[in-house]
């Protein structure tokens, strides 16, 4: 069981990092300061359906960790990890209340990701005004919450599937 | 894989987003004044009938260049990381806002309808 779960560590801090540059090069279509699409949650979702929340929460910071030395900074690290203890927090409460699949509780994950970010943002400036950002933010959110919980549910199947 | 349930979550998001940004562009109203401010320190106040360029020195060595043209505010240059400021769209709307973050510079649309409440509750 331990080196399965190595197996799957590797597996998902590896997929992160392939996530996040991709994120990098894509543009978003509105420019919102501190924001990314939020992509590499598809590892958090991932881990969280394959071994649990503590695990979940381990890869949440080793990715933000990791990534953030690689393509950002510590400025942007500091949204990201706002955007992230709050996704993995409600991800995991909704992972236990089983009242949504993976892709419901992965469209919770982008958009309070998304909004965690938004309320970092606000914050460092101290303009409240930021918030003006907030619908476009809960529509890219969910989408791309979707997109990953879709994907989510593929990779954890083919995951479950492998004994070690 | 999908639920009932994350049908109805993701129906009732993207509902209330587009409410939200349907009540946001009826509201809408050209602004008359940009508020440009610092680290949440009040700089300058730019009047959008008058066009100008204002180049701010943030800190030792970081800058952003705002224009003031036909109406309009943009951030036409700036040596910040991101460059997000820069590429923001023009501004004009009463409320609307151009962010830079690394250098924490907001410019923010006001006047309009909005300065008589703002009158009032002075
Ligand atoms: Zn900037």
């Amino acid at each position: 069981m331990k080196s399965k779960r190595i197996a799957i560590y590797g597996l998902l801090v590896a997929l992160a990092f392939l996530l996040s540059y991709i994120e990098s090069i894509i543009p978003l279509p509105i420019p919102i300061p501190g924001i990314k699409l939020g992509l590499a949650n598809l590892v958090v979702v991932t881990g969280l359906y394959t071994m649990g929340g503590k695990e979940a929460f381990i890869l949440s910071i080793i990715r933000i960790v990791l990534v953030g030395f690689t393509f950002g900074n510590l400025s942007t690290m500091m949204f990201s990890l706002a955007g992230g203890f709050l996704s993995w927090f409600l991800m995991v409460l909704l992972y236990r209340t089983k009242v949504l699949s993976i892709t419901g509780v992965s469209i919770i994950g982008g958009i309070s990701h998304n909004i965690g970010q938004i309320l970092v943002a606000v914050w460092v400036v101290s303009n409240v005004m930021l918030l003006y950002y907030l619908p476009f933010l809960l529509v890219s959110g969910a989408v791309t919450g979707t997109v990953i919980g879709m994907l989510g549910a593929v990779i954890v199947k083919r995951i479950r599937k492998y004994d070690f | 894989m999908i639920k009932k349930n994350d049908v109805i979550l993701l129906g009732t998001i993207l509902l209330l987003a587009a409410a939200a940004i349907i009540f946001i562009n009826i509201r809408k109203t050209d602004g008359s004044r940009v508020v440009i401010t610092i680290d949440g320190e009040e700089y300058k106040t730019l009047d959008l009938n008058k066009d100008t360029t204002l180049t701010i020195e943030v800190a030792e060595g970081a800058y952003n260049t705002v224009t003031v043209k036909n109406g309009e505010v943009d951030m036409t240059e700036a040596n910040c990381p991101d460059k997000l400021c820069v590429k923001h769209r023009k501004i004009h709307y009463n409320g609307e806002t151009i962010v830079c973050l690394p250098h924490k510079v907001v410019l923010q649309i006001v006047g309009g309808e909005e300065s008589e409440a703002d009158m009032i509750a002075k």
